[in-house]
């Protein structure tokens, strides 16, 4: 038993995974963005690990009891930042997203992310028993669905999307009757047929999503195009790659946002399924990790937040991965650690700061 | 330490345990999703990348050159460049259009439209905005390279006819292929493809057309070309050499400035056709680049119908030249003796009507007849033989049918009779018809062509030649309808005085020295012959001349129509020209007619056409651009 947490004490395990990661990562955005006027990106991309990294230290050090009990004032900063961002955030390709501070351009929903995970961890710590009511699952319902909905004003279907998984995975965990859980199954069935046809109520752009996603040959140069290109540069990549800065659809530009939202099907054509699966075993040790930190929590808090991190970068793999073979829409929904992005890559960071924060202070009284 | 902090709770560990098994399957499916494409279906999508990334580009075969007799240029093609602009980032478009507009000098309205025709294509189709691309267009998209990247060149093989009008309806001209082209051979063209589209250029297409080439280039997503493969070099098409004779052409075209009309010369002995001539015309440089649709709306609803070749489509009543075919029918039926006469009192009454002729000839014989043209010996002529006699010497010296000259559209022209009357018409024939008939009038109607080959066949004892254009072509064995020597001999020294006797019909004004110069002049109204008897005057008048040289077994015959010329005898200085100018050249004094009245000037000639002289005998093709 210590007093006080130490840097010792950081998942190093943890840390080698992500460093294998990103390390993949930055040299798939470097042979992807090389030969094109981008060229340099990957230096950008270390910058934000090395800034993801530093907040990652920063928020170890805060207790994570601390950021729990101001989890109502977060939750509140969190909707009024949306909010802002729906009145003065600027627009870029098409969706406000980004509000300005100090020049640099934040993406509010990746805050949002941090938020909800402290507020529902500690929603499910204070609910303190191991049956969860149908009122209790209302409220976690509420608390979710108010950043969704402000997030889908955006629009930006995709984060929206990733908040869901932390109150289900939360619930889940804070003992959701099978009942209940067999009863929100049939109702997300039930669901569909409706949402289907409420579509008209979507926006153009989700409606051509879904539809390209459900016909992808008849719309060649749209949304349907990037997922057949990304298909093609997948399947093309064969068992054993095309080779590093090889492949034609990733250096020709056919694959769409290659080195973002698409960069495992560049990878995928480049280092071929064997490239691939040591890409997602990589991640399945991340995840696996962390469900071990959450398992060797001090408390049930702790647990609460390292899962709901779990939650949100398992939906990013499964979503992602999903979308480049063609088995999903496209979500704009980035590869963790590997897509190129400043906002998306210190999320993570700060993210798993939390996760380290937790593990740190298991032995600390 | 927060109130609600408290480890007083169990942490679940079951559900952690079952959250990692579902981890470790979904990632397993997604392994299995990525096995499905990179393992079962690598080779399809292997597949598909590289049609992804290897673009087809056709390297276009220059097409054959057209050549005359003498090996110089008629029709030729040089490598020019075209403008495209790619429309992949509409946006960036939209922001330079003033400067490209500006640039390229295109208006913008035009710029435009065309922008907004090409908007339901896909976007990686670029729209060729300039076609025939000046050296300062190019220098302009060449020194912009960096800030208009989406202006592109691209290399075409264009048409030029030098000579710009002259030749122009027996060339014919060059367009893109049609739709229901690509629909018979979709294996030989593609969209856009440049074919013959008339005249010379539609009936040599097959060896004018050389295949084009393939170059396999690596393309990026936005369709630039990264690097090239390979290339399947063009087989450029085959030049044809024609029978024109540039230098009587050019005597020809020359005559014909500021007339309506056509000519046809050719060698009478083979059917080689020596100059062809039909006006109005247009200049097919037009067509070679691309023809507004303004102008092509113009020339194709213009009253002077410009695209007609009138020496083989014109179908005209041939009027006093029909005299040839009357007398042929006379001497060879024997139905009426050679010696046959009549009393001329200047006009005649056949079944209640009167028949004008052009002046009281007196006592006329078959020679008088033909030489002062006289209509009322013809009409009694016509009388005597019948309908069917005269349609069937007409119809056997190539009246009526198809020359069968190598050319599309040749028209049949039409010889009537009793069998006609009742197909057409389906009533009797009246004998009243015959009388115009006999003086090529009525519903008798020839093409020059046909004109020109039937008096060649009277004058060389009933051989009918094929007229033809392409040189060293395969002839087959000439059409023979034996006249004999007695009837050869009485006609072809007629056609003779025409020319050089006091009371020929050219008053001898057409005489050429140790020339043996002869012919049929011909006056035909262009209204119904009833009208003008009924109105007792002449009214719009088309003059024909056919000639001939020598008189017996011809070397030369041309025919010449002039519409609107009033009398036959205007237009025998045409085609007296042009027998000089056949002599001259076979003596070799002969001389080009001042370039101020020659026909090859073309006013209207595109500018991005280079005129090149005729002397230069060899297809020039200009210096590509790097």
């Amino acid at each position: 038993m210590k007093d006080r947490p130490s840097v010792h004490d950081f998942d190093w395990v943890l840390m080698a995974l992500v460093a294998a990661i990103c390390t993949i990562g930055v040299l798939e955005i470097y042979s992807s963005t090389h030969a094109s006027a981008m060229a340099g990106m990957q230096w950008k991309q270390l910058i934000w690990i090395g800034i993801g990294i530093a907040g990652m230290f920063i928020i170890s050090r805060i207790d994570y009891h601390t950021l729990l009990d101001q989890a109502p004032v977060l939750y509140i900063v969190g909707i009024a930042g949306l909010l802002v961002v729906l009145v003065l955030g600027y627009s870029r390709l098409g969706a406000k997203r980004w509000i300005s501070i100090g020049g640099e351009n934040l993406q509010v929903s990746e805050l949002m992310k941090l938020i909800i995970i402290i507020v529902l961890a500690r929603y499910f710590t204070e609910v303190r028993t191991d049956r969860l009511t149908f009122r209790d699952l209302a409220k976690v319902a509420a608390l979710t669905l108010v950043p969704v909905a402000l997030i889908l004003k955006q629009p930006d279907l995709g984060t929206a999307m990733v908040l869901v998984p932390v109150a289900v995975v939360g619930a889940f965990l804070a003992g959701i009757e099978w009942k209940h859980l067999a009863i929100g199954a049939v109702v997300v069935a039930l669901l569909v047929p409706v949402a289907w046809n409420m579509r008209r109520h979507l926006k153009p752009y989700q409606q051509q999503r879904i539809q390209t996603f459900l016909h992808p040959e008849e719309d060649q140069r749209g949304a349907g195009y990037q997922i057949l290109q990304s298909e093609i540069a997948v399947g093309s990549g064969g068992f054993w790659g095309k080779g590093f800065g090889k492949g034609s659809q990733n250096q020709l530009g056919f694959v769409p946002v290659r080195y973002s939202d698409f960069i495992l099907a560049a990878l995928a054509e480049e280092q071929g399924f064997i490239g691939v699966c040591v890409v997602l075993l990589l991640y399945l040790g991340l995840i696996l990790r962390l469900v071990d930190n959450a398992q060797k929590a001090k408390d049930k808090a702790g647990m609460y937040v390292v899962m709901g991190v779990t939650a949100i970068l398992g939906f990013h793999v499964l979503v992602n991965a999903s979308m480049v073979i063609g088995d999903m829409p496209v979500t704009g929904i980035p590869l963790p650690l590997m897509s190129y992005g400043g906002s998306a890559t210190a999320f993570v960071f700060l993210a798993l700061g939390l996760v380290m924060n937790v593990r740190m202070r298991r032995f600390v009284n | 330490m927060a109130p609600w902090g408290i480890s007083d709770q169990k942490i679940p560990q079951g559900r952690l345990a079952l959250f990692s098994y579902l981890s470790v399957v979904l990632v397993a499916t997604l392994l299995v999703g990525f096995w499905k494409l990179q393992v079962v279906q690598s080779d399809h999508f292997a597949d598909l990348a590289e049609k992804n990334r290897i673009r087809y580009i056709p390297i276009i075969a220059p097409r054959g050159a057209m050549l005359d007799r003498e090996g110089r240029v008629l029709a030729d093609s040089y490598p020019s460049f075209s403008i495209l602009l790619l429309r992949d980032d509409p946006k960036q478009v939209e922001k330079n259009l003033p400067r490209i507009e500006e640039g390229l000098g295109i208006s913008g309205d035009d710029l435009r439209q065309q922008l907004e025709e090409a908007k339901s294509e896909p976007k990686f189709q670029p729209v060729v905005i300039k076609p025939a691309a000046s050296d300062a267009d190019i220098a302009f998209v060449e020194s912009h390279r960096a800030d208009l990247p989406m202006l592109e060149l691209m290399m075409v093989q264009r048409r030029r006819y030098p000579h710009g009008e002259m030749l122009a309806n027996t060339i014919g001209y060059v367009g893109e292929v049609s739709p229901q082209d690509l629909e018979n051979s979709p294996d030989k063209y593609r969209p856009g493809d440049i074919v013959g589209k008339a005249g010379l250029e539609k009936e040599y297409n097959d060896q004018l057309e050389g295949t084009d080439g393939m170059r396999r280039a690596v393309v990026n997503s936005v369709g630039k070309m990264v690097r090239t493969l390979d290339d399947v070099d063009a087989i450029p098409g085959k030049p044809i050499q024609l029978t024109i004779d540039y230098d009587l052409q050019s005597v020809a075209e020359a005559d014909f400035a500021n007339k309506e009309g056509a000519l046809i010369a050719m060698d009478a002995r083979t059917g080689a056709v020596l100059a062809m001539v039909s006006r109005p015309t247009y200049d097919p440089n037009d067509f070679a680049v691309r023809i507004p649709a303004k102008e092509w709306a113009e020339l194709n609803t213009d009253p002077q119908t410009p695209l007609l070749n009138r020496a083989i489509q014109a179908q005209l009543a041939p009027g006093s030249v029909f005299k040839v075919v009357m007398a042929t029918a006379m001497l060879e039926s024997k139905a009426i003796p050679a010696s046959y006469t009549v009393y001329c009192p200047g006009s005649a009454v056949f079944y209640g009507r009167v028949f004008h002729c052009d002046h009281a000839h007196g006592m006329v014989d078959l020679h008088k007849g033909i030489v002062a043209s006289c209509d009322v010996y013809f009409y009694n002529v016509g009388k005597l033989l019948g309908i069917d006699r005269i349609s069937h010497y007409a119809t056997a010296l190539g009246l009526g049918r198809r020359t069968g000259i190598d050319l599309p559209g040749e028209e049949p022209g039409l010889v009537p009779s009793e069998d006609w009357v009742e197909r057409v018409y389906h009533h009797k024939w009246y004998p009243g018809s015959t009388i115009s008939v006999s003086i090529g009038q009525g519903a008798v109607m020839a093409t020059p062509v046909q004109l020109a080959r039937m008096i060649a066949a009277v004058a060389s004892g009933g051989t009918l030649i094929r007229p033809h254009l392409l040189k060293n072509a395969n002839e087959p064995a000439p059409e023979v309808f034996p006249l004999s020597d007695d009837t050869v001999r009485q006609i072809t020294d007629a056609l003779w005085g025409v020319v050089n006797e006091p009371d020929g019909t050219t008053s001898e004004t057409v005489k050429l020295q140790n020339i043996d110069f002869s012919g049929k002049t011909g006056t035909a109204q262009t209204e119904s012959f009833e009208l003008q008897n009924k109105l007792g005057k002449h009214l719009k008048e088309n003059g024909w001349f056919i000639g001939l040289a020598p008189r017996r077994n011809p070397e030369i015959v041309v025919a010449a129509l002039v519409q609107g010329a009033g009398w036959g005898s205007s237009v025998a200085p045409i085609v007296r020209d042009v027998v000089k100018a056949y002599y001259d050249k076979k003596e070799g004094h002969f001389q080009m007619p001042t370039p101020q009245t020659a026909g090859n000037a073309s006013p209207s000639a595109s500018p991005a056409v280079k005129p090149v002289k005729s002397s230069s005998l060899v297809a020039s093709v200009g210096a590509q651009h790097q």
